[in-house]
């Protein structure tokens, strides 16, 4: 009954005041912070809602003794005690309640109540325990083995993590959370218009406001300048509501006006000064090697708007030179948004205060200056770059050529060829009743062949090279046998048995495959057995194999019948493992 | 021994195509009855010339694999004019004599094929390949086709693999054609490692079909043809000690070398008994089990 193990684990349990308390019974539900009971009679006073915080430990009866007890004591001295219905129920939520005390920041003691042998007596930090829960939540395959042997009491949690140890210790950056990234769309400057009124209304949020310094630094360098000396940041944001409706009318007579008369408007209606030179410094840095011709003509901050360099001949007035600077140029506004886009944040202030993103955009280009000016390195790399570049193939010393890097490959692509050693025992015993014999002196031998060889160089090639109806049945059998591959083994070349096979049975498959690696693995490695409790730990692990084994035939007998052949070829070294085990076992003494 | 290829812009398609032919005299005598070394001459002569027809800049090299030495006997770069493949005649002939003189005295063996030096000759094709590789950074795509049909020598083990991983390093796929009678687990691995297509053409009179349908492809041609895959590999090794194909032996841990026996020191890596001691001092108990890790 229970959920996703680190979400929610809920039982049937009782509830016991002592361990000599027939207890009431109910249900058990525990989450990361908290756990409840509710008894089944609603009558019942007993109704717990105690937080993991509070719970400084738990203890619990050996597996195997006649009540599955789980004990949760308090500082303070109170404790809860749980009876569970079987062992591994109260397992699971032992290892629950385990992983929720380290969570809630102690380490869990483990201490089992009636101690006879004490098996294992770790003593967990709640770094490692949090660890060792972050990979089981990570890794789902993991997880199911852990599931499998751990809680199944077939190997501890000591022995199952030593070999894992490396897992452990990585380094697990923390991966950088997601942020949202600046928005694409230009913020149109179609403003509300309600049609009674002459009022409109600009929306501007933290987020626009964001773009805007970030797109435009004269209105930042501005509004450092003018708010809150010259004016409240509401007037400002005004009087630039009121220069963008007026470029959105294209009125630029009105514009230069408007311009004239106000000189805090002018700034915004006029040529982007900051931008032009960080246009240009950019064009600067532009490789040399590349051959793009950049001169003064394509400084296209300052081109005439209506064409870039190209003549055109539809008439559209000439205006007089005062009012160009009051014009906008679409294509220069789409760039520059667009380089702001691409670039993404660059700062991590709140967006709530406008003066501090504004000074928080204003350091960054900044330090950006300043790192430029100062950078040695950056132009010792240009440099490189162009001799690189530049280099005259001849006097190259020779390149070694490319090599494939080393491929560790996932064990997992060998499963299927396993079934290839099958056919080839099946394959030897019946070519090899068919050895060659050669019966001819090592002279007569050669002989053959050299005359063979003259043969040809006096009668030349046959004539047919080959039959035509010979070529029309290897056509065909070639054929037969690629469309039979691809009808068996799928139509990927590189497509497994496993793929054609339904997702569960497969899932079964490969955990069968990993749990009896893992079983092995520890089998092996208790030997040679020497001591009582690696008799132990091999018998639990023979037994567990054992049980794996009619799960497979299940399996076997589960599949569809024409994929029966190949699923048994599959699990044919499986089935071979637990029957190896057994006979090692047997013979250890 | 040849002019490396001019740079030129080289098509996706030209191929340098390297072709290992087995000449063991035994092997061949062995199976006269059913196919000769005549005829699978003319066949293999016709692909040739057929690959050098496929594109002007495609090139063939021919090593010719013995019983006691290997050597090249076709480069059709050589020269100022592409060759036709007939000209190898002459030199197989050659090498024919050369490989007679090599082996020791005229012993009637009657005992079964031997194998051939496929180790060596594969070692000759990769590092022509090698040396094209360096010749400028314009060459065409190699591969290397073995027609083979000798048993395999197990006590060769060790030198094919280092080859067919020196090939996978250099992306340089093996494809074979076994013209024998059985399988070879050798040149199974070599193709699936390296990525080629292995075949076990089943009409021997049709191997020019075969040869033209299936291995003239090139490796650009490759990602988009269907070509026919073995239903599976032969994985098992051969030990160390007497080099028998097995299935189950011991593994040195230290470097990995397989037996058959369980070994007192590691003839590889030369393991000391005394460093081992825990694990080779079982093996006087009546302890029988694997005392090494079991394959």
């Amino acid at each position: 009954m229970a959920d996703k193990q680190q979400q929610v684990v809920v039982k049937r349990a009782r509830h016991k005041s002592s361990v000599k308390d027939p207890g009431t019974p109910g249900v058990l539900k525990m989450t990361k912070d908290r756990f409840t009971f509710m008894a089944n009679d609603p009558s019942s006073p007993v109704k717990l809602n105690v937080e993991f915080r509070t719970i400084k430990g738990h203890k619990f009866t050996k597996d195997g003794t006649k009540q599955a007890l789980l004990n949760l004591t308090q500082d303070q001295g109170g404790n809860y005690i749980f009876e569970f219905e079987n062992f591994p129920d109260r397992n699971v939520c032992k290892d629950f309640v385990a992983s929720a005390i380290a969570l809630s920041g102690e380490a869990g003691r483990t201490v089992p109540e009636k101690s006879a042998v004490p098996i294992q007596d770790e003593q967990l930090s709640a770094a490692e325990m949090e660890r060792r829960i972050k990979l089981l939540q990570e890794d789902s395959d993991l997880q199911k083995l852990h599931k499998q042997f751990v809680i199944g009491g077939i190997l501890s949690e000591a022995e199952f993590w030593a070999t894992r140890k490396k897992l452990l210790e990585q380094n697990y950056s923390r991966r950088p959370k997601q942020r949202v990234a600046l928005k694409n769309d230009m913020w149109s400057t179609k403003p509300l218009a309600d049609g009674q009124s002459n009022r409109v209304t600009f929306n501007l949020t933290p987020e626009i406001i964001l773009q805007i310094f970030a797109e435009k630094p004269a209105v930042r360098q501005a509004y450092l300048n003018f708010v809150p000396n010259k004016m409240t940041e509401k007037e400002f944001w005004t009087k630039y509501s009121r220069a963008e409706y007026l470029h959105s009318t294209k009125n630029v007579i009105a514009a230069a006006a408007e311009a004239a008369e106000d000189e805090e408007l002018a700034v915004f209606l006029k040529q982007d000064d900051m931008l032009v030179n960080e246009a240009r410094k950019k064009i600067r840095q532009v490789d040399p090697t590349l051959d793009m011709e950049a001169d003064e003509g394509d400084d296209y901050m300052h081109l005439p708007i209506q064409d870039h360099g190209l003549p055109r001949n539809d008439n559209k007035d000439v205006l007089d030179s005062q009012y160009e600077p009051y014009r906008r140029s679409f294509s220069q506004h789409l760039n520059q948004h667009a380089a702001v886009v691409l670039q993404g944040r660059v700062i991590d202030v709140e967006l709530g205060d406008t003066r501090s993103v504004a000074e928080a955009l204003a350091r960054t280009k900044h330090a950006e200056l300043a790192k430029d000016a100062s950078d040695v390195y950056l132009d010792k790399e240009r440099l490189e770059r162009i001799s690189r570049m530049t280099e005259i193939e001849d006097l190259q010393a020779p390149r070694d050529p490319a090599v494939a890097p080393l491929s560790i490959k996932d064990p997992r692509d060998y499963f299927d060829s396993q079934q290839a050693n099958a056919f080839s025992t099946l394959g030897d015993t019946v070519s090899g009743a068919k050895q060659l014999k050669c019966s001819v002196s090592t002279r007569e031998a050669y002989c053959s062949l050299k005359e063979c060889i003259s043969e040809i160089k006096f009668q030349g090639l046959t004539e047919p090279t080959i039959n035509s109806e010979v070529a029309f049945k290897v056509l065909n059998g070639l054929a037969q046998n690629i469309s039979s591959n691809k009808y068996h083994l799928g139509r990927n070349p590189n497509e497994s048995i496993l793929d054609s096979l339904p997702k569960i049975t497969r899932e079964e498959l490969l955990l069968h495959w990993s749990s009896i690696q893992e079983l092995l693995k520890h089998f092996w490695s208790s030997y040679p057995i020497t001591t009582k409790y690696l008799l132990t730990k091999a018998t639990k692990l023979k037994d567990a194999m054992s049980q794996i084994y009619p799960k497979l035939q299940e399996i076997k007998e589960s599949v569809q019948s024409d994929l029966r052949h190949q699923v048994s070829l599959l699990v044919q070294p499986m089935l071979q493992s637990s029957v190896f085990m057994d006979q090692a076992f047997c013979c250890r003494l | 021994m040849s002019p490396p290829v001019p740079s030129k812009i080289l098509t996706d398609d030209v191929s340098l195509l390297m072709v290992l032919i087995d000449s063991n005299p035994h092997f061949w005598s062995s199976i006269k009855p059913h196919f000769s070394f005549s005829k699978f001459l003319s066949h293999v002569l016709a692909f040739l010339n057929s690959i050098l027809l496929l594109n002007q800049l495609n090139q063939v090299v021919v090593i010719a694999t013995g019983i006691n030495s290997c050597g090249y006997v076709f480069d059709s770069s050589s020269g100022s004019v592409s060759q036709r493949a007939e000209s190898l005649l002459p030199k197989l002939e050659e090498f024919a004599e050369n490989d007679e003189s090599l082996s020791e005295r005229d012993d009637d063996s009657g005992n079964g094929v031997g194998s051939s030096l496929l180790s060596g000759s594969l070692s000759m094709a990769l590092c022509y390949i090698q040396r094209v590789f360096r010749s400028g950074p314009l060459h065409p795509q190699p591969r290397i086709i073995c027609l083979h049909g000798s048993p395999d020598g197990p006590g060769q083990y060790v030198a094919i693999m280092n080859s067919i991983f020196s090939a996978q390093r250099s992306m340089v796929p093996i494809d074979s054609c076994v013209i024998g009678i059985q399988h070879s687990a050798f040149l199974q691995q070599a193709s699936y490692i390296t990525g080629g297509v292995y075949l076990k053409p089943q009409q021997l009179d049709g191997l020019f079909q075969y040869l033209a349908t299936v291995f003239a492809t090139d490796l650009h041609s490759r990602n988009f043809l269907q070509l026919p895959k073995p239903v599976g590999v032969d994985f098992r090794a051969s030990c160390f000690c007497h080099k028998n194909t097995i299935d189950m032996g011991f593994i040195c841990s230290v470097c990995l070398s397989i037996f058959c026996k369980h070994q007192k020191k590691c003839s590889t890596c030369g393991m000391l008994p005394n460093v081992c001691r825990s694990i080779f001092g079982q093996a006087q108990t009546r302890d029988p089990s694997a005392s090494q890790q079991r394959k």
